[in-house]
């Protein structure tokens, strides 16, 4: 029989995170379609508590260790290496976000086992699974079938809404032993907690954002002027901020700040899988790109081909001349 | 202190991706290849290190179209030692290349004993793994991505930052040697100019590594079916006309949803 399917849960500051629960929800379409058990690994210290949210799964492996208190990649990676060794999973379904990064790729490589990477959906076919997978800055699928057993598949946020993974249910919990190196090479020291932005870029009910087609730190002024006239904000994917245009309080996506605005106006930006999965819930979501390809125009509701630097402002006088 | 920066070029994504009639790969006639954009913050990271505790940085590269580009502007910005590795494939999936660069850096005179290994934490093309963590894992030296600066660089011990959603960052402590998934460089990758790079055509030297032994299944263990592009489940309505005309059809919009 297949091994089972499982799901490693992820963390932030004590709590579960979304995309523990968008996994659960996808790593139950395929276990039900493949006809195993669905298992989580919760894997930390003194977090028991957090098994009895993980019900969607038909059980929970719940290792503990001073070791597992941290993300510290590699220390995760080893428990599970040696966890997976002893049970021998099928499919292992794992986060690809900044707190897990790396977490995937070292574990498919310590067991030998096929990795793939930026995974956007899951599907059984004639008994396996295949991936679709994101690449090219969203631009390029492929579709791809691992070959044995077990893949690891890192996943990227946003491939099943998170409440389709929450469940009332209750899971039977295992606690399962693990050997972790008392020394660890790589040690959290510290946290520093998010710098002060002078607005509150998750309550503004208008954002005007701006990427790498804004072209220049000058040019930021055609946004601010937008953003003033329709009672928004400026804020800014990674690019942008990587050039030191906007500061770190002001990017929205994977490193940045999730926001559900009820307007989401996205200039120059291509819509990278990164940024998209931190304002992909906005109410309303308009995007302007040179690009007719822009991976932006297949979330956007609506789009504009052009050079923002020419839009932004004639955006702005239109809404002043309508507002009077 | 000894750095290396691992570097590959990767497909300009601002440019049309057309697909190859196979199905399977990306139209290599038409791609413009420059350097993956972390690996430049990587660079720039390192040159920081150098500029701040003295010692050398290598630069490997993957060989590939324009790759001289890319290590001589290094040399430009201030990389000592420039290395070209042939034998391995570049394109899709790392995790073949990343192995033989681990082996690659092993065998080549002088690459290694280092105290740093720099790449950037993630390439466009990455389908099976990343880069880092497997150089890490060959090498059996600890590993930490996303990291966007370096505090302190001592004997033993290196001091990073990395980041986690929402803003929030961590400072580790890691011991030395040690291999870091650069996400960017504490300042914006420095811009050369073209004649500073045109000189370190003239004195810098590529030096060409072999991978000691030809890949053989650069995706090991993944069939790949086919690339596409994605299908839009509700592909944006597009709005068309002068800049003067959109804006208005916008405006309407916004009122429409009571946004203005």
């Amino acid at each position: 029989m297949a091994g089972s399917v499982w799901v490693v849960a992820e963390q932030w500051q004590g709590r579960l995170t979304d995309i523990t629960f968008e996994a659960l929800a996808l790593g139950r379409e395929v276990a039900d379609g493949l006809g195993v058990p669905l298992e989580a690994l919760l894997l930390g210290f003194q977090c028991s508590s957090l098994a009895g949210e993980l019900g969607c799964a038909d059980k929970v492996l719940y290792a503990e260790h001073p070791g597992l208190k941290d993300p510290v990649p590699e220390l995760h990676a080893q428990a599970l290496t040696v966890l997976a060794r002893e049970r021998r999973p099928g499919n292992i379904i794992v986060p690809l976000t900044n707190t897990t990064m790396g977490v995937g790729t070292l574990l498919a490589k310590r067991l030998a086992a096929p990795g793939v990477n930026f995974t956007v959906d899951l599907r059984v076919s004639h008994g396996a699974l295949e991936a679709r997978c994101l690449l090219y800055g969203g631009k390029i699928q492929a579709l791809v079938r691992p070959q044995g057993e077990p893949a690891v598949f890192g996943l990227w946020p946003g491939a099943r809404s998170a409440d389709a993974g929450r469940s009332v249910r209750t899971a039977a919990v295992e606690q399962v032993a693990v050997t972790l190196p008392e020394d660890s090479r790589v040690q959290l020291k510290r946290y520093i907690e998010p710098e002060a932005g002078e607005v509150d870029l998750t309550r503004q009910e208008v954002l005007v954002a701006v990427g790498r087609g804004i072209q220049s730190k000058d040019n930021l002024e055609l946004a601010e002027e937008l953003a003033a006239a329709l009672g928004g904000a400026v804020c800014g994917s990674r690019p942008v901020v990587d050039q030191g245009w906007l500061p770190l309080a002001r990017q929205i996506g994977k490193s940045g700040l999730t926001v559900k605005p009820k307007l989401y106006l996205a200039a120059g930006i291509s819509g990278a899988p990164e940024h998209v999965e931190g304002m992909k819930d906005s109410a309303l979501i308009v995007a302007v790109n040179t690009d007719p390809h822009a991976p932006i125009f297949n979330i956007a509701h609506y789009g504009v081909v052009a050079d923002a630097l020419e839009l932004l402002p004639a955006l702005t006088e239109a809404v002043r001349a309508r507002k009077g | 202190m000894n750095l290396v920066v691992l570097m590959r070029m990767v497909p300009d994504v601002v440019e049309e991706l057309e697909i190859a009639p196979d199905g399977k790969s990306l139209d290599r006639d038409l791609l413009r290849m420059i350097p993956s954009e972390s690996d430049d913050h990587a660079l720039e990271e390192a040159l920081l290190l150098k500029e701040r505790y003295g010692g050398r940085v290598t630069v490997l590269a993957l060989s590939a179209p324009e790759v001289a580009d890319l290590l001589y502007t290094a040399a430009a910005k201030g990389a000592d030692r420039l290395i070209e590795l042939r034998g391995v494939q570049t394109g899709l999936g790392v995790r073949a290349a990343a192995l033989a660069c681990a082996d690659a850096m092993t065998s080549l005179a002088g690459v290694l004993p280092a105290d740093l290994i720099l790449t950037g934490a993630q390439a466009i093309e990455d389908l099976d793994g990343l880069a880092a963590p497997l150089l890490a894992d060959r090498l059996g030296w600890p590993y930490l991505g996303v990291v966007t600066k370096v505090n302190e660089l001592a004997d033993r011990t290196v001091t990073v930052v990395k980041e986690f959603p929402g803003g929030f960052r961590g400072e580790f402590q890691m011991t030395l040697p040690a291999v870091l998934g650069i996400q960017a460089a504490e300042r914006p990758p420095r811009y050369v100019p073209v004649a500073k790079v045109r000189a370190a055509m003239k004195a810098a030297k590529i030096e060409v590594g072999q991978a000691p032994e030809p890949i053989a299944a650069p995706l090991a263990g993944i069939d790949l079916v086919e690339l596409c592009k994605p299908e839009a489940a509700g592909r944006a309505e597009m709005l068309e006309g002068a800049p003067e005309e959109v804006a208005g059809k916008l405006c309407e919009l916004l009122a429409a949803h009571g946004l203005l």
